[in-house]
């Protein structure tokens, strides 16, 4: 595996006590392949990703367990090494194209000086590079366009600017948080057609950060499902979809809109709000704002804490066993497209 | 950018020529009778009223304006009393002198005072700003921040006098301060100049440390700098080439005003100092309502806060892209 990411735990000291954003994630991405990761907005998505590249302050973020990237571990390596890795061998691409972008260099400068830092190329072949990456991520008029600034694009070439900056030195590992989430609907399918084409041709690993279940739906190998800083469901995107077996995800399903979905049925929201990350409920983190946790009888889902099982393929973490989720799954308005 | 650039400048001098209307008409207005002082000590009423011609104050208000207004491009000629040429501001009847030659002669000491302070407050303010924002809530950042706060609470006549008293009288570490003309003796120039650059320093030095840190903890959590370092670029480059730049702009504004105040004449420094600089002239000028340098004065430090806009307006081009095409 490319990526392998081995009971990680991201925790953040605070004033108001130790915030347990990530707590236990294991999960693994392969060349070629796409892992998209889908939670509420504070579910540990993001702090996951950064932890990956090493972005946290070490002075306020802990990390513990394993992030080995092709073979090499990333949690506790130097910085200085880290920062040969990013932008080299791992990418990323964030949401909002606008603000991630400096708004004081031209796009070309932005792409030509990863190329120059990491291949130690000279200035007029970095900008070569550029123009051919801005050509590669479909950008008319490259050689132009390499010299202007990120205010002068629109959303979209912003986006696609980005990708250019992230893919400039072929990464193996290429992390997409929300990359669809600041642009227009339209705009959006032709990012994500863009990404998949662009891992075509490279087999670039992508790690694809999202609460859009309609992009898990078009990019995705896999799904992982967050939830409170620990995965609650795992597998295929086929199984995750459609035979989904966690209440939460299921909540997901259907707390969004599609085309089949009766007129007259009003959509279903999750109820109540993500937990506190500080004070993490007991047990199934979940079961506060879960249906199901009064079938199983007291003290189940507020007891040991539920692991994914099985241990590969199609896994969840809930105690509710698996015929019995089949049956509930059949109730109306739970209907999964 | 050259559009840019003649629009602020144009504006520049429609603000300069309305702070000289103002300016004229407010002294103007003052019971001081200028003929007076031209006349002298001993002063019959019949030279008096010549004095009064030959210094056009018989005339109109208007017509005094647009004279003196033309003085600054052709000249002017003071009957006999005087000889003022291009460009004239007025005649000091103080001074004996136009009022043109006391500036120019003036000049060199604020600049000189002002420049050298600039250097030190502003690399060294920025400096420690950094430093403070890259080691937040660190004791670095906290040493920083209170001796800021008791630079910027401290007075330049306060810290001054002490400074004269224990380095230059007591322990003779620093020399008497004097403006030396850097063409006579650059050493003595710079020994002369050393303690008021360095009080004045103290003093701004606080102002820009804050700021700097404050807008440097602002630019460190920008999404492109999370951008920059996710890319691979190293800790020096992130903080000097992509949160430094956003947190230029607003010590840039700060600086302009700065400096532009200080052109125009640092009295307290000047006078805790003894140095014979614009700020001192101007002092003078109020004690012995000596209108025309008085004006002169004003004129130049209005004029100074103007320029130093027009060049942080043609900076902020320079430093954000965004504003070269609004």
């Amino acid at each position: 595996m490319f990526l392998e990411v081995n009971d990680l735990t991201v925790d953040f000291h605070t004033e108001d006590g130790v915030v347990h954003a990530v707590d236990g994630l294991s999960f693994e991405v392969d060349r070629g392949s796409t892992l998209g990761i889908v939670g509420e907005s504070g579910s540990g998505k993001s702090v996951t990703n950064l932890a990956i590249l090493g972005l946290h302050n070490p002075d306020t973020a802990k990390l513990s367990g394993s992030i080995k990237l092709d073979g090499r571990e990333l949690i506790g390596a130097p910085q200085r090494e880290l920062e040969k890795l990013r932008g080299n061998k791992m990418a990323m691409i964030f949401q909002d194209p606008l603000t991630s972008l400096s708004p004081f260099h031209t796009v070309g400068q932005q792409i030509a000086e990863v190329y120059r830092k990491h291949k130690g190329v000279s200035k007029s072949v970095a900008r070569d590079r550029a123009i051919e990456m801005l050509d590669r991520v479909g950008i008319p008029q490259p050689k132009i366009r390499v010299d202007e600034y990120p205010h002068q694009f629109s959303g979209g070439m912003r986006q696609r600017a980005m990708i250019a900056m992230a893919l400039v030195c072929d990464p193996g590992l290429l992390i997409a948080d929300e990359p669809t989430t600041a642009l227009d609907v339209t705009v959006q399918a032709q990012i994500l057609d863009l990404l998949r084409d662009l891992q075509e041709q490279t087999g670039t690993a992508i790690i694809m950060i999202t609460h859009d279940l309609g992009v898990v739906a078009s990019t995705a190998h896999d799904v992982l499902v967050m939830y409170a800083g620990r995965a609650v469901e795992r597998g295929t995107k086929q199984e995750v979809l459609r035979e989904t077996r966690h209440p939460y995800t299921w909540g997901l399903l259907g707390s969004m809109p599609s085309l089949t979905h009766p007129v007259d049925v009003p959509l279903e929201p999750v109820r109540g709000t993500p937990p506190s990350l500080i004070n993490v409920p007991p047990g199934c983190p979940f079961h506060p704002r879960c249906d199901y946790a009064k079938l199983l009888g007291p003290g189940v889902c507020t007891g040991e804490r539920p692991e994914l099982s099985p241990h590969r393929g199609h896994g969840d973490a809930c105690y509710l066993p698996i015929k019995q989720k089949a049956e509930l799954r059949r109730l109306p308005g739970k209907e999964a497209s | 950018m050259l559009r840019f650039l003649t629009r602020r400048v144009l504006g520049a001098l429609v603000i300069l020529l309305i702070i000289s209307a103002v300016t004229f008409f407010l002294f103007y207005a003052i019971p001081a009778d200028p003929a007076r002082l031209a006349c002298g000590k001993v002063c019959p009423p019949e030279t008096l009223e010549q004095a009064r011609q030959n210094l056009g104050i018989d005339k109109p208000l208007m017509v005094q304006f647009v004279s003196w207004l033309a003085g600054i491009f052709v000249g002017r000629d003071y009957g006999g009393l005087g000889h003022c040429p291009a460009p004239c501001l007025g005649f000091s009847f103080v001074n004996r002198a136009p009022v043109f030659e006391t500036i120019i002669d003036r000049m060199p000491v604020t600049i000189a005072l002002t420049i050298g302070a600039a250097v030190i407050f502003l690399i060294f303010g920025v400096a420690t700003g950094i430093v403070a924002a890259l080691r937040q809530g660190k004791p670095l950042d906290k040493i920083a921040s209170v001796s800021s706060l008791i630079g910027a609470s401290v007075q330049i006549y306060f810290v001054g006098t002490l400074a004269m008293y224990f380095f230059v009288y007591q322990m003779q570490v620093f020399r008497q301060p004097k403006y030396i003309p850097i063409t006579e003796d650059p050493v003595g120039w710079f020994s002369g100049l050393l303690l008021p650059w360095l009080v004045l320093a103290l003093i701004f030095t606080a102002n820009y440390t804050r700021i700097t840190r404050s807008t440097m903890v602002e630019n460190l959590n920008e999404d492109y700098v999370r951008t920059a370092r996710a890319k691979g670029m190293s800790g020096r480059s992130v903080v000097l080439r992509f949160a430094l730049r956003g947190a230029l702009t607003p010590v840039i504004t700060i600086f302009g005003v700065d400096l532009g105040t200080l052109i125009g004449g640092a009295i307290i420094t000047e006078t805790t100092f003894g140095l014979q600089g614009i700020g001192r002239l101007a002092v003078r000028a109020v004690d012995y309502s000596d209108l025309p340098t008085l004006m002169a004065t004003v004129l130049l430090a209005a004029g100074a806060i103007v320029v130093m806009n027009v060049i942080v307006d043609s900076l902020y081009a320079v430093i954000d892209p965004r504003v070269r095409l609004s």
